[in-house]
């Protein structure tokens, strides 16, 4: 079993699917050369007529993509930039995403767009740090923000396979991550299926993309203390309720560790659907970015702005301080 | 070379029963807006129709089309059952989207009508990827794809045009100049020309008589001979003029943005009389019959046909049948 990168999960799935498939084909900027390394190897294998380096122009070859989509293609578009989903919204939230409803399931779209690297990856400032699941979330198109090596092939596999648009966001917090995978032995993840990373007993965390590493950590640390579930929910839409459900009928403690604007983002979605039927012994917590954040540049600040270890840590603790207290009262 | 188009492949007894159906089915329409069959209104095609007409005579059944909010001539002209057109814009389970798209969305895949769009130009790459994707597959197959002069300012399209002419895709894309932008005129909204936006991608350009189906028929035919031949794209700006509203809510807000005078002037060169008058009385007549049989029973079978269950609203939101939450519990 060799020792993989999380980029090199995406690049195995993607030519793993285009030599299976022969209707996948890859648009993007530069992904001839593989800026970002995820098309690696892909021109040379299934050659510029499947491997399409396309202008500067996010808007017309997400458009384009999903033209080719209702021709019989099942294209993935690489964005090097996760702000660059802004430019095409429009054409996924607006034309791709509404394809299959308004014209009565006559048509579909399979098209994956794939983000490497979203969020924060240190130094890249405020137009290359975002990290936008909630937005796709919220408006109904499929989201995936895989964590682990193993889910990030499993997870693009299913994508690029899904007969619906699927964004799947690669965090650049865990691009560098390894793992000791075999990926032909790896089966592709269904989407809108939970994990709980780590089993425990007294708190949920709700960890999302790279934060469920350093949710791990944090349990890891104060294993001594906190017996903490990790409950990686890795589709944000469709999302694991009763995965979450479940968890929480074990813990009835949540927190929700999201690298997300705080407002309007998907962990609040979480804490809202477990107030209102989920098992909750204790005030469910959050650990977001900033209402409306935009990443600063400098380094400390950039980091002042992002989720924290020391955060989920006090959120913890104080999610099992208030019941223990609440507790004490029951006697 | 790029061979002619011959007048052999004409038929102005076809070109005419087209123009007449979409004129006749838009006024049809109009009348069930007005009795509030129609809910939200549509966006009439009444002066545009050789337009229409033209481009799709000049089109196989398996190639592709996108169109506009303004989209029920090019949904009609290409092939879609005028009874099932009818049926979506009243919001019924057997119109063609079943119900789920409306008079601004109306698609029939079973013809090449890969749906209309309601946002201007953001239909123009979607058509230019069906396009390519069809040559990938070894067809010979031609996209055209509809938009108004409100589109010639659109990043989007100038992003398209750039990505057709590069990679050689088989679109045509159609322009239909009707003189506004809702209420904007071209002259106020566009600098430029409209064909020398293509002619700066190096696209083949023309503007073409878009009140003349016969002059629209063969300046499209040239194209997509030239989009068959593996020539790539090419732009046609056809000038027409709005006979009637921009929408049918004008009737009440009543905007003011051009004359009644204005609107009589143009209303001389109508596609309708320009056809009719290449027929004989007779054959005219006719199809005008045939037309007005046609259309009611349209009206019959859209207004005998069952609305949609409620609880049927989600259905088809994902293609695989996903489904989410309810909005309540």
């Amino acid at each position: 079993m060799a020792n993989q990168s999380y980029l090199k999960a995406l690049n195995r799935a993607l030519g793993d699917e285009m030599a299976r498939d022969p209707a996948v084909c890859v648009f993007g900027e530069d992904v001839r050369s593989a800026a970002t390394n995820v098309t690696a190897g892909l021109l040379g294998r299934f050659g510029p007529q499947r491997v399409l380096d396309t202008p500067i122009c996010e808007q017309a070859f997400t458009g384009f993509a999903t033209g080719a989509a209702l021709a019989g293609l099942r294209p993935l578009i690489e964005y090097q930039i996760p702000a660059l989903l802004f430019l095409a919204f429009e054409q996924i939230a607006d034309q791709a995403h509404k394809v299959s409803l308004m014209t009565g399931g006559q048509a579909r779209v399979p098209v994956t767009y794939l983000v490497t690297g979203s969020g924060s990856r240190e130094g890249w400032a405020g137009q290359h740090s975002d990290h936008p699941y909630s937005l796709f979330a919220h408006i109904g198109v499929k989201t995936v923000v895989p964590a682990t090596v193993r889910d990030a092939y499993g997870l693009l596999v299913s994508a690029i396979r899904d007969d619906d648009p699927v964004v799947l966001f690669a965090p650049s917090g865990a691009m560098r991550r390894r793992e000791d995978v075999d990926f032909a032995e790896v089966a592709p993840v269904p989407l809108g299926v939970g994990r709980v990373q780590r089993p425990g007993t007294q708190v949920t965390v709700v960890a999302i993309g790279h934060l469920v590493h350093d949710a791990l950590a944090v349990a890891d640390e104060l294993a001594e203390e906190v017996s903490v579930e990790v409950f990686d929910p890795r589709t944000v839409h469709p999302f694991d309720w009763s995965g979450l459900a479940a968890s929480l009928g074990r813990t009835g403690r949540l927190v929700v560790f999201d690298d997300a604007n705080r407002s309007c983002g998907i962990g609040g979605e979480v804490v809202a659907t477990a107030a209102e039927g989920m098992r909750l012994i204790a005030p469910p917590r959050r650990v977001t970015r900033p209402d409306g954040a935009v990443l600063p540049f400098a380094l400390q600040l950039d980091r002042a702005l992002q989720p924290s270890r020391e955060q989920l840590r006090a959120a913890i603790l104080a999610s099992v301080g208030s019941t223990q207290l609440a507790g004490a009262a029951h006697g | 070379m790029v061979p002619k188009p011959s007048s052999a492949d004409l038929n102005r007894a076809d070109l005419y029963r087209t123009v007449r159906l979409i004129r006749r089915f838009e006024e049809r329409a109009i009348e069930l807006v007005r009795s509030g069959v129609i809910v939200g209104g549509i966006h009439p095609y009444i002066g545009q129709e050789a337009i229409a007409a033209g481009v799709c005579a000049a089109l196989r059944r398996d190639d592709f089309i996108t169109s506009t909010h303004r989209g029920h001539g090019h949904v009609l002209a290409k092939g879609a059952d005028p009874a099932r057109m009818l049926a979506e814009l009243a919001g019924r389970v057997t119109g063609l989207n079943r119900g789920r798209g409306g008079s601004m969305h109306a698609a029939d895949f079973a013809v090449g009508i890969l749906g209309a769009d309601a946002i201007v130009g953001a239909a123009a790459p979607i058509a230019a990827g069906a396009a390519w994707a069809s040559r990938q597959a070894g067809a010979d197959r031609v996209t055209a794809a509809f938009f108004g002069d409100g589109a010639v300012n659109q990043g989007v399209l100038l992003e398209t045009f750039n990505l057709a002419a590069l990679w050689r895709v088989p679109v045509v894309f159609v322009c239909e100049n009707n003189g506004f932008a809702t209420s904007t005129r071209t002259g106020d909204a566009v600098a430029g020309t409209i064909v020398g936006r293509g002619e700066a991608f190096g696209i083949p350009a023309r503007t073409v008589d878009g009140m003349d189906p016969e002059s629209v028929y063969e300046a499209t035919a040239e194209a997509v001979a030239r989009s068959r031949a593996g020539d790539g794209p090419s732009l046609l700006e056809c000038v027409t003029y709005r006979f009637d509203a921009h929408h049918t809510f004008e009737y009440a807000a009543r905007p003011r943005y051009r004359s009644a005078e204005e609107v009589e002037t143009a209303r001389a060169r109508d596609p309708l009389d320009i056809q009719g008058s290449r027929l004989s009385g007779a054959a005219r007549a006719r199809i005008d019959a045939e037309i007005e049989e046609l259309l009611a029973e349209a009206v019959l079978f859209a207004t005998g046909s069952p609305h949609p269950d409620p609880d049927s609203a989600l259905d088809y939101l994902y293609a695989d049948g996903t489904r989410t939450r309810s909005g309540v519990g």
